[in-house]
């Protein structure tokens, strides 16, 4: 029984690194959003298994405030802007796909290396997932550096958060207050990122953020 | 009486992994001329395909080396090998103490390495392209393989099928993510290397997209029966290994009764039914990749192979 329980978080926590990886892949911007939800959904799933396993209901609530927030609203939000935006069709990233999965997998190792050797003495359940969580975390600053896009970063930083919201629920007595406010946070940061995009829009004329950098006099 | 047993079963497997691999073939095309509404060959079509062809004189470039003749034969006789390594319905083999897993990498390798060099020999074009093609596919294929192999060899704690299958079938592996990974990265290998749909159209005569028919475009005769025939094999191959590595289930051992090698060959007929069916439909549904976008899909599958290698370390038993 012990070993099933671990077995399936430790499989929930390795799918949510896969499907950062996807995300790393996807080089059209309705995909990556496709596979944001379901990045929220199995962290969704994740928190709620450790919600059974730890014994902690008020996990419940977590798991559900990112299966509403994250897996539904979010998306939808994010498709009707990039519906908006025209820009449905396109990606750019910053060097090539092969580079980028291959810089991916060197976090991953990194992440491993430095949670194992930190955590040498908690419990597996708590160090497989603080391991993992970093990886998902890096990689969210992954795909936030090798995109242009403002709309792919927006989903870079909520994968990211994401990673946050794996290594919250897998230490044990995690105060409720901060999960609630990191949600919470993370919803109005969505929605000034959202304005700000549509600003952006406006004046560019496009949401490459390399036209802020011209617009700043580093490139000509 | 264990050698004669032994040595019977090595040469049963042989000749039913060389009778089913036309069927196998012809059971794909079938199902996606349904899936397309149209009727289609009869599933027996590649065993008439081939008779035919063996029939048929031999039609040589002038400038073809004794290189070019003998390849079809060393093609066939090294996939066949390969296949007669893979544990079908039953295991502990004849053969199998002096080949793993490794071994039948090697094996296929140096097919496609003669295969490539036989394309080259003529001096046409279109062989060189399709010999390029394959050998930059097999380039970003083979890394691929060797990180599934590493990661199930670290789970199993061995190289050898044998043993492997059996570690898959007990209770011991439980559930593990490393192994969904190997098996996508498998796949996705398998489908580049037996010239399926994303990365090559195996029904394709058109110039700017063929692979592994570009290369074999001089064949005539017996020698292309040869080359078709383990064309067919190495499919049936990675089917069988698919099957004995991620679904070992049913299958027998050479000391079984005869009633389990019986319950052992049926359900690898159906295993392999099945994984025809999927692949039917996985290409139906699919298109084809520009050859470019190839290097991305073989460098996920080595990626996935070395995540799943990672994740080994923090999973609990390594």
């Amino acid at each position: 029984m012990n070993r099933l329980v671990l077995d399936f978080a430790h499989m929930l926590a390795g799918t949510l690194v896969l499907l950062s990886f996807l995300q790393l892949y996807q080089d059209r911007l309705s995909a990556l959003v496709n596979i944001f939800a379901l990045h929220a959904l199995v962290l969704a799933l994740s928190v709620a298994w450790q919600a059974y396993i730890q014994d902690a209901p008020h996990l419940y609530i977590t798991a559900a405030i990112a299966l509403g927030f994250k897996a539904i609203v979010i998306p939808v939000a994010l498709r009707r802007i990039i519906v908006k935006l025209g820009i449905h069709r396109e990606i750019e990233t910053v060097g090539g796909i092969g580079l980028t999965m291959l810089l991916g997998i060197g976090l991953v190792a990194l992440s491993m290396v430095v949670m194992l050797r930190v955590t040498a003495d908690a419990d597996p359940l708590t160090r497989e997932d603080l391991a993992f969580s970093l990886s998902v975390l890096l990689l969210g600053l992954l795909l936030m550096v090798t995109r242009r896009n403002a709309v792919s970063q927006v989903i870079g930083f909520m994968s990211l958060e994401n990673g946050l919201v794996l290594a919250a629920t897998g230490a044990k007595g995690m105060p409720f207050v901060v999960e609630i406010s990191v949600a919470f946070s993370i919803l109005i940061a969505f929605i000034v990122i959202g304005i700000f995009l549509f600003r952006i829009r406006e004046r560019f004329d496009t949401v490459d953020l390399q036209a802020l950098d011209r617009f700043r006099g580093e490139r000509r | 009486m264990a050698l004669i047993h032994s040595i019977a079963g090595q040469a049963i497997q042989m000749l039913v992994v060389l009778a089913m691999a036309p069927l196998l073939t012809g059971l794909v095309r079938k199902i996606k001329a349904r899936l397309l509404r149209r009727a289609g060959p009869p599933i027996t079509q590649p065993y008439l395909d081939l008779l035919k062809l063996i029939r048929k004189e031999v039609v040589l470039a002038d400038n073809a080396s004794w290189l070019f003749r003998v390849v079809p034969y060393v093609v066939f006789s090294a996939t066949w090998v390969a296949a007669a390594l893979v544990p079908t319905f039953q295991t502990g083999l004849l053969f199998s103490w002096s080949g793993d897993l490794i071994a039948i990498i090697a094996l296929l390798g140096g097919a496609r390495f003669f295969l490539a060099v036989g394309g080259m020999d003529v001096g046409t074009s279109f062989g060189g392209i399709g010999s390029s093609r394959e050998v930059m596919i097999a380039s970003l294929a083979e890394p691929a393989m060797l990180m599934i192999v590493f990661t199930l060899a670290l789970i199993a704690g061995s190289t050898q099928l044998t043993t492997m299958a059996a570690y898959m079938n007990s209770s011991a592996v439980g559930l593990r993510v490393s192994l969904g990974l190997a098996l996508i990265a498998l796949i996705v290998v398998g489908l580049a290397e037996n010239a399926r749909i994303p990365v090559d159209n195996p029904a394709t005569h058109l110039e700017l997209t063929m692979v592994h028919e570009a290369m074999v475009l001089e064949y005539s005769g017996r020698h292309l029966a040869m080359i078709e025939l383990s064309a067919s094999l190495k499919l049936l191959l990675y089917a069988s290994l698919i099957a004995c590595l991620f679904s070992p289930w049913g299958l027998a051992n050479q000391t079984s009764a005869p009633a389990v090698l019986v319950t052992g060959f049926g359900s690898y007929v159906f295993k392999v039914f099945v994984f025809g069916f999927l692949l039917a439909v996985f290409e139906t549904s699919i298109a084809k990749m520009r050859v470019f976008r190839v290097p991305e899909l073989l460098g996920a599958a080595l990626m996935l192979g070395l995540l799943g290698t990672l994740l080994l370390f923090v999973s609990r038993t390594f």
